[in-house]
């Protein structure tokens, strides 16, 4: 019988956790760095690559992320040499996507044609925000003008350039925001990526919210006005959305993500990154040490990871829910079934239909527009106590 | 065995925390009864719930050797007693054990509604009384007005007030000296046959059930067979002793003593306070005159949280109640909360303090019910029902009327909030029975329902007196009026334990509080939720819940599917602290919350 992560592909997601500056609301693991030994780091990726070639050699490749952090800030030597160790373990699928996420200042833009080159073939960039005045509050470094200069040239250098931006910021009205994605929209070549922001615990931002000096943030209501102005503006755009916060043309969809959405397997490569594998038979959850120095000093060692939990059926039943119905696509019952030995909560289904969160079509499941906009309420009714 | 004209016996009593419990630790300490190192604040206070809440809810008796100045060693009992109206039952029987009492007084307080309470018990037990005037180390203390606020509102002579700091132990040794001088020794023949007043009783995981007697007339001695005049019930005792204030053995009590024994007895509720205890031979004919027993005023139900802990709930009521009889109990079934039980309590307080005992000494967590008092439903065929909880309300059409039980309410408050009183004693259906001054203060008395006072009423009154009015009331009987059940329904399904008493004329106010109140309390859900309330069918108010609008995470959590599910699982988890009727999750505290009235 083919094992479950057969279904969505398998993946390598490598984690660069250096940026030039830290970002008063990021809580990714992201460090800044006075000086980085890229050699050192190719050696330990390597090491690390081949480790995992032979836990699970001769799948499929699906995709492969270079994430962060700020991975533009990667020598595209380092870059080169971890894509050709991936490319020589394992068989490439014909349409092999290679993605790597770039802030987009003029430093970074420099080094596109020498990521081209080591075969990177999409570029995710960190817009955030489409005014000068709001990209400073974030914290960011770059300009609109760098910003859509950065863009240019990715353009010119790579088959798919995406963007993110964040939106709900401070003191933006709903209008702001709608002039400013009707911009997007038409800028935007076949997929953008738009986010809430979120105050995370141990963040700048964090902080002076715990302290309330962060002020003229959206409340819930016009938090949703904004979500579902979003929908709209990005549907009539032909940007529908096929996730939460992601919107593509159809076909241009990151195959990356719908790996981890679609529940397949991936190998997480580097520090604070997360890795599903299924070995034997049993599928593991894999993590890393969050701070560089640790995950360098392992890596090089005994190899860098500090977790591998084997999952429970019913635990993967309920990832494989989770990520399932953040898709537009939604997900086969029978593969919840399958994974966690009994069928879905027949009176949670029901009553989740009868309020119309979701939609059933044989034997495929999704959640409505406005199942998705409450998608939290939705999981936790299937969730096993 | 000491001779009666050496012993003195007293019951401290004053107002909630005018400083009774610490009074009591001075005389421990200046008596050396405790060493100094052994010592601590409001010693007596030894269940966790007492010093956590600095309050005291049991009484509590010790015995001192005092060496007065005249040279002679007198035994002195004393009796501290809980200030809270919930257990102005524990001060009225401690007051029949004794023959005086120290009424404290707070001197920069003043005169409030417990003083006067007691004071009133204390010249109704035939009590000398020793006034004292106490925190004198205070910067607002004010001596002579407080002597003189005595003498106007009580009417006793307070000019040979003890003025006491019981922090510094300053005119400790002249309150010594007063509680030989001033107050009688106990009467009492050695030689008659025995009668031992039974004061109170508890629970002692390791002894069984321990029994605090006072000595009228007669000696009791260790290993004689008692008789328990009541029920004719016969006990070895097989212990004997004194509290000092641990427990120390003695081999006798004689008239006028005060001391425990234990005689094999399983449970309190075998014991019957105010009860005569003689010997089962050549016993006393005639009893003491004994007192009423305590009866539970405010009925709430409790039921678990996860319906799954009903059996342990039902351990840890029980073993509750075997140290506190004036708590009753019985089975109840609702139709959304399960199982359950139906509770008696002294007041609100009292219902707190078990509550938070069974949350936190036996870990359930619970949803307490509406509280609500005894109603007398006489129905068309004469039969007369006492109604301990709303749901249980038969058909109105087989009801002839209904009467409630009422309090007379004392209240002293500074002037310039008399107003604010008056207001909310009106809004409270009350009755002015009386208003008078006593320098800046008024004493306002009332007829007040119970039902009206019972909940949130001290609450009220605290908030808007800002803390300066004191309250003190007592059940006078009951009386007919328009009373109605109203009932709550949350997405049209009625939920029996939110279904409460209220007057006809005040249905809708209170109807139309509690719907805002619950569309608060009530986290939004999946689809919009109507909340109404009724009476007999009829809707009296509404108010709508409206449906969650937003709960997704927009952000990007890459491959960590770990963190996205343990946030998740919080949120499940919260749920969980919930009770579901019908498709809806009430949080446990709702039940309660959802009758405070702001008005
Ligand atoms: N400054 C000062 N504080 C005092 C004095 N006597 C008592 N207190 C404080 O007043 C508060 C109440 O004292 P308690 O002895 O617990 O009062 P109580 O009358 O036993 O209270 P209940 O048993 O709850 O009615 C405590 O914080 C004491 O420390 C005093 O003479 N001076
Ligand atoms: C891993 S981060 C990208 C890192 C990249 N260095 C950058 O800043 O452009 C992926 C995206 O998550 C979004 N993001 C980061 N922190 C966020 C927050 N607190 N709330 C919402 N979105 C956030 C940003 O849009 C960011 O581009
Ligand atoms: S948002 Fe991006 S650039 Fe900013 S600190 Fe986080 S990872 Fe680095
Ligand atoms: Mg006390």
């Amino acid at each position: 019988m083919a094992e479950d992560w057969q279904e969505s592909g398998f993946g390598i997601y490598v984690h660069w956790p250096f940026c030039t500056s830290k970002c008063p609301y990021c809580d990714f693991n992201s460090h800044v760095a006075a000086e980085i030994d890229q050699s050192r780091w190719v050696r330990a990726y390597l090491h690390e690559i081949d480790r995992y070639a032979e836990e699970v050699p001769g799948r499929v490749l699906t995709s492969v992320f270079f994430g962060g952090g700020t991975p533009s800030l990667m020598a595209p030597e380092t870059v080169a040499a971890v894509i050709e160790r991936i490319r020589h373990h394992w068989p490439a699928a014909n349409d092999l996507e290679i993605t790597l996420e770039a802030n987009p200042g003029s430093v970074e833009a420099g080094r596109f044609r020498g990521y081209a080159d080591a075969g990177v073939n999409r570029v995710s960039m960190g817009f955030q925000a489409l005014n000068d005045a709001d990209l400073k509050r974030l914290g960011r470094l770059h300009t609109v003008k760098e910003a859509l200069a950065a863009f240019d040239i990715a353009r010119s250098q790579f088959d798919r350039v995406s963007f993110d931006l964040i939106y709900a910021r401070q003191d933006q009205s709903l209008a702001d925001w709608q002039a400013e994605l009707s911009q997007a929209v038409s800028l935007a070549i076949d997929h953008l990526s738009l986010y809430q922001l979120t105050i995370e615990a141990g963040t700048a931002f964090g902080d002076r919210y715990d302290a309330g000096k962060l002020r003229g943030l959206p409340d819930d209501d016009l938090a949703a006005d904004m979500y579902q102005a979003t929908q709209e503006i990005c549907g009539e755009a032909g940007f529908e959305a096929y996730e939460v916060s992601n919107h593509a043309k159809p076909g241009a969809e990151s195959r990356h993500n719908l790996i981890y959405w679609r529940y397949g397997d991936y190998v997480g490569i580097g520090p604070g990154a997360h890795g599903r594998l299924t070995i034997s038979g049993q599928r593991y959850a894999t993590e890393t040490p969050l701070a560089p120095q640790v995950w360098l000093n392992q890596a090089e060692e005994t190899g860098g990871e500090s977790l591998r939990r084997a999952l429970s059926r019913r635990d993967q039943a309920e990832e494989f829910l989770m990520m399932g119905l953040r898709l537009t696509e939604g997900l086969d019952m029978r593969r919840f079934e399958r994974l966690a030995g009994e069928p879905l909560d027949r009176r949670a289904l029901a009553h989740l239909e009868d309020i119309g969160m979701i939609a059933r079509d044989g034997h495929r499941m999704r959640v409505t527009n406005a199942g998705r906009m409450v998608l939290n309420a939705v999981i936790t009714e299937f969730l096993a106590g | 065995m000491t001779d009666l004209s050496h012993i003195r016996n007293f019951s401290i009593v004053a107002h909630i925390d005018h400083g009774k419990s610490t009074l009591a630790d001075r005389l421990i300490q200046e008596t050396k009864t405790v060493a100094d190192r052994d010592m601590k604040e409001q010693m007596l206070d030894a269940m966790d719930i007492e010093r956590e809440r600095g309050i005291t809810i049991k009484a509590n008796t010790v015995r001192l050797e005092y060496e007065a100045d005249d040279g002679e060693t007198y035994i002195l009992n004393l009796i501290d007693t809980p200030g809270h109206v919930d257990f102005a039952y524990e001060v009225s029987r401690s007051m029949r054990a004794v023959e005086g009492s120290l009424l404290v007084v707070d001197s920069t307080q003043g005169v409030e509604a417990q003083t006067l309470a007691n004071v009133y018990q204390a010249i109704d037990a035939d009590h000398e009384i020793v006034p004292v005037l106490n925190k004198i180390d205070l910067p607002a203390s004010d001596c002579d007005r407080v002597a003189e606020q005595i003498e106007d509102v009580i009417g006793i002579d307070a000019s040979g007030a003890i003025r006491v700091s019981a922090k510094t132990g300053e005119g400790i040794h002249e309150t010594l000296e007063a509680i030989v001088r001033d107050l009688p020794a106990p009467k009492g023949d050695r030689d008659a046959p025995l009668k031992a007043m039974l004061v109170d009783s508890w629970y002692d995981a390791y002894l069984g059930v321990i029994v605090l007697v006072r000595i009228m007339d007669g000696v009791l001695k260790k290993g004689e067979r008692v008789r328990m005049m009541s029920n004719n019930t016969v006990h070895q005792v097989d212990r004997i002793g004194v509290f000092r204030p641990g427990m120390v053995p003695v081999d006798q009590l004689g008239p006028g003593e005060i001391g425990f024994i234990t005689a094999s007895i399983k449970q309190v509720r075998d014991t019957r306070v105010g009860d005569t205890i003689t010997h089962e031979k050549k016993g006393a004919e005639t009893p003491l005159p004994g007192f009423n027993p305590s009866v539970p005023v405010v009925f709430c139900g409790l039921f678990p949280v996860d319906s799954a802990e009903f059996e342990d709930l039902r351990d840890a009521i029980e073993k509750l109640a075997l140290n506190d009889a004036s708590f009753s109990f019985e089975m109840e079934t609702s139709a959304a909360l399960g199982f359950g039980f139906r509770c008696g309590f002294l007041g609100l307080l009292h219902l707190e303090v078990i509550r938070d005992r069974i949350e936190r000494e036996y870990d359930i967590d619970l949803i307490t019910t509406a509280p609500s008092v005894i109603y007398h439903v006489y129905m068309k065929d004469g039969e007369m029902i006492e109604l301990h909880n709303p749901a249980d309300m038969p058909d109105m059409s087989k009801v002839d009327h209904l009467e409630e039980p009422r309090i007379k309410a004392t209240i002293l408050v500074p002037d310039e909030f008399l107003g604010d009183v008056l207001k909310l004693c009106q809004d409270r259906r009350g009755i002015q029975l009386d208003l008078t001054y006593a320098g800046s203060r008024a004493m306002v008395v009332y007829d007040l329902p119970l039902n009206e006072v019972v909940f949130d009423f001290y609450d009220r009154l605290k908030s808007v007196t800002k803390g300066y009015a004191s309250f003190d009331y007592q059940m006078t009987g009951y009386r007919e009026d328009n009373l109605v059940k109203m009932q709550i329904l949350v997405n049209d399904e009625p939920v029996d334990a939110l279904s409460t008493m209220v007057h006809r004329d005040r249905a809708e106010m209170r109807g139309r509080a509690m719907c805002e109140k619950l569309k608060e309390l009530i986290p939004r859900h999946m689809f919009k939720i109507p909340i109404q309330a009724a009476i007999g069918g009829k809707v009296i108010a509404r108010e709508t819940l409206s449906a969650l609008r937003k709960d997704v995470t927009a952000k990007c959590y890459g491959g960590d599917a770990t963190r996205k599910k343990k946030l998740l699982e919080k949120q499940k988890a919260g749920k969980k602290k919930m009770r579901q009727f019908g498709k809806v999750d009430i949080p446990q505290e709702a039940f309660i919350s959802a009758l405070k009235m702001d008005g």
